[in-house]
């Protein structure tokens, strides 16, 4: 696996100068994935945050080629990219290995463009796709998505007298994956560099489509302190909310970070804004189901763990 | 009854070089569908993507057998919708491969949003496309309101009366799509079950002289050239955004000369003569109707028998609606006294159908003013007989006599405005 000196020794696939927020974690999770693949690689983008800070006309951030299509289709359109490749290279008009990523917010992975992901998923490409999972649609501001964390206020599910925020739990977009028995489907936090390196390595190295979501905080969507941005994604593992694991061909499931003794969720809630209104008195029940289901989520973890 | 493409290129052409072009030519019978998979059979893509709809199903399944058989190198995605079609061709076309689809209907409705974004990418694209009208109600059967509701998505659009046609314009439409000078997305529509599912014969030129004719894909900064890293699809605010959409339109008006030029190399592989519209007894006519696609055959007929009756009909079809060829349009139609818009479509603005507008439109500013009229027909498949077309020209001569048009917007054939 790549050492971390290599990885920041080497020339970045998306240059520095782009127009993330500061303490942003999706250049992050882009720079490691692709710092770690020795290929060429042609990327696709959902539009977002990612797209629209990385390619204003008449720059771009780019040192790979790069497309964006539209929200929904980065899975359809790398799908045909990877075809292309396909076509070219059996005609011998391409010698060399290229490597296809499609990257995606949760919002056009989890919700508009999990069709053609799902679609992509089962026509078996060669593909990674990687979904950098802030937890709401960020690009527009702020608005719920369904790997919105139960609680959270957003634009569209706001806090309020008769609203606790975001009312129903996330996808579980892994899962959902895994059981396409596509070779290789993962959790990552980019607060775990090396696991995630690791994991992007495991899904270059498999054949055919694979799915890695990463934990990547956003902090004007959860109202966060920009440089603790990496702090909050290695918390959200450390108190279970965001486990790190695989699935190798949809029912091989391995945990890969077992905290001995977790931390707090309620610490690691308190430190988001987004969150704040769960401490009330009158949102104790709320706060109490969230910290509950977090267990009750690993426990489910473990023992999917434990039968594969 | 003899179609008008041979009405017409039996006048236009003399016996001695009818079909006598340089390409080993054979006849074949054949549906519609089966015309456009061997021209996509033929042209032999890199990569073709597409879901299946009816009526375009029958292209898709023909053009899968050829993939599953050897017959072409083609790899085939077989997408899970439309709006995946046209994305995996963006991304199969800007990653520098030779890319078809084809769809109908709904499935154009639901490209939609691509349908924009392969045109502002520049992506040369062809699209065989199978009229039908859309929903609701729910209906399988051929009108133009898919392709109409689509026209300014900045695609070219080409118009086919028959399987001949259909076949012809697919080949050309790859030439057209790929000229330097356009590198725009193009349709090839036909119509829904009338052409696309009746059997008829047409002449296919081998495969060599078609391959030959299409030549290699030479793409524009692909994506697979990872050594010339290129950004495709960006993000462009009020500096830029115009520019770019400003320079699509100037590539649209530079298609029109494109399209006859590659017309005219046609002609010399096959006899067969295309150009941006199609007429019949025209020339000296006092009235005349404009309709597009497979109700030509059936305007030709009613435009005889009035010649016999010393009426002087004639009759205009439209190949070519993007770009539109306002001027080539109104000056064929200048010197007519009352014309009639034929449309299979409504765009429901309640002041008439697409064709009728843009038309009416184009007179306006040649300066020839002949008195218009509008017949949306044949929505969701409704039969047009010859009595209703020759109902059209009537009236249009009643238009012609009055100097001024009895109704302007009219629906054809249908219960209530009969």
């Amino acid at each position: 696996m790549a050492k971390i000196h290599e990885l920041a020794e080497a020339k970045p696939r998306l240059a520095s100068g782009h127009k993330l927020c500061p303490g942003c974690g999706a250049s992050v999770a882009v720079n490691l994935a692709l710092n770690s693949i020795a290929e060429p690689v042609v990327v696709s983008a959902a539009t977002g945050c990612l797209e629209v800070s990385t390619t204003a006309f008449p720059s771009t951030s780019w040192e790979t080629p790069f497309i964006h299509s539209a929200f929904e289709n980065s899975a359809a359109t790398i799908s045909g990219i990877e075809t292309a490749y396909r076509a070219l290279k059996k005609q011998g008009k391409i010698k060399k290995e290229i490597k296809f990523v499609a990257f995606g917010g949760d919002g056009g992975t989890y919700d508009i463009g999990f069709q053609a992901l799902s679609g992509a998923a089962e026509r078996g490409h060669d593909f990674l796709y990687i979904c950098y999972d802030n937890g709401a649609y960020m690009n527009t501001g702020i608005q719920r998505s369904s790997a919105t964390p139960m609680g959270a206020t957003t634009t569209t599910a706001p806090a309020g007298s008769q609203s606790i925020g975001k009312g129903e739990w996330r996808k579980d977009m892994v899962a959902i994956m895994a059981a396409h028995n596509i070779p290789y489907a993962a959790q990552a936090s980019i607060g775990y560099w090396k696991d995630y390196v690791n994991k992007v390595e495991k899904a270059i190295a498999a054949k055919g489509p694979a799915f890695i979501t990463v934990l990547s905080p956003c902090p004007r969507g959860w109202r966060s302190v920009e440089d603790n941005s990496i702090a909050l994604a290695k918390e959200a593992v450390t108190c279970n909310f965001w486990p790190l694991y695989e699935v190798v061909e949809g029912n091989n499931w391995k945990i890969n970070i077992k905290p001995s003794k977790p931390t707090s969720v309620e610490d690691w809630l308190k430190q988001q804004g987004r969150f704040k209104h769960l401490f009330t008195s009158e949102n104790k029940e709320t706060l109490d189901r969230i910290v509950a289901r977090v267990d009750e989520e690993w426990q489910k973890l473990l023992k999917r763990e434990e039968c594969s | 009854m003899p179609t008008f493409a041979q009405k017409t290129q039996s006048k236009c052409t003399t016996k001695a070089n009818i079909n006598k072009g340089s390409a080993v030519s054979k006849t074949v019978a054949k549906t519609g569908t089966g015309a456009v998979a061997e021209a996509m059979r033929q042209i032999n893509p890199d990569v073709v993507a597409a879901y299946p709809i009816t009526p375009q199903t029958a292209i898709v399944e023909e053009f899968s057998s050829f993939a599953a058989n050897g017959k072409v190198k083609t790899e085939m995605i077989t997408v899970e919708s439309e709006h995946s079609a046209m994305s995996a061709c963006i991304g199969a076309s800007a990653a520098g491969a030779r890319v078809m689809t084809a769809t109908s209907s709904a499935g154009l409705a639901l490209m939609w949003e691509v349908l924009y974004v392969a045109a502002g990418c520049r992506l040369p694209i062809v699209m065989p496309m199978v009229n039908r009208a859309l929903s609701a109600p729910l209906n399988i059967h051929c009108d133009h309101s898919d392709s109409m509701g689509a026209r300014d998505a900045g695609w070219i659009q080409l118009y086919s009366e028959n399987s001949q046609e259909a076949y012809d314009n697919v080949i050309q439409a790859v030439r057209i799509a790929e000229h330097s000078d356009v590198r725009l997305p193009v349709m090839v529509m036909l119509d829904g079950f009338i052409t696309s599912h009746a059997i008829e014969r047409f002449d296919m030129i081998d495969d060599k002289t078609t391959q030959a004719f299409v030549s290699e894909f030479k793409p524009f900064s692909p994506l697979l050239d990872t050594d010339k890293p290129s950004t495709h699809g960006p993000f462009d605010l009020f500096d830029y955004y115009f520019e770019h959409r400003r320079s699509q339109a100037e590539a649209m008006k530079k298609s029109k000369q494109v399209i006859l030029d590659v017309a005219k190399e046609y002609e010399k592989l096959t006899g067969r003569k295309y150009d941006l519209y199609k007429s019949y007894q025209l020339e000296d006519a006092e009235v005349a109707v404009v309709v597009l696609s497979s109700t030509a055959g059936t305007a030709v007929s009613v435009v005889d028998k009035l010649r016999d009756e010393g009426i002087k009909a004639g009759l205009m079809v439209p190949r070519v609606i993007r770009p539109f060829p306002a001027e080539e349009y109104a000056k064929a139609l200048t010197h007519v006294k009352a014309v009639s818009v034929m449309d299979r479509s409504d765009s429901f603005n309640a002041e008439g159908a697409p064709l009728y507008t843009e038309l009416t439109a184009a007179m306006y500013q040649s300066g020839g003013r002949p008195v218009m009229s509008n017949y949306i027909f044949g929505l969701g498949g409704r039969d047009v007989h010859p009595s209703d077309i020759e109902k059209v020209y009537r009236d249009t001569l009643d238009n012609a006599h009055n100097g001024k048009v009895k109704k302007a917007v009219n629906y054809l054939g249908v219960r209530g405005d009969e």
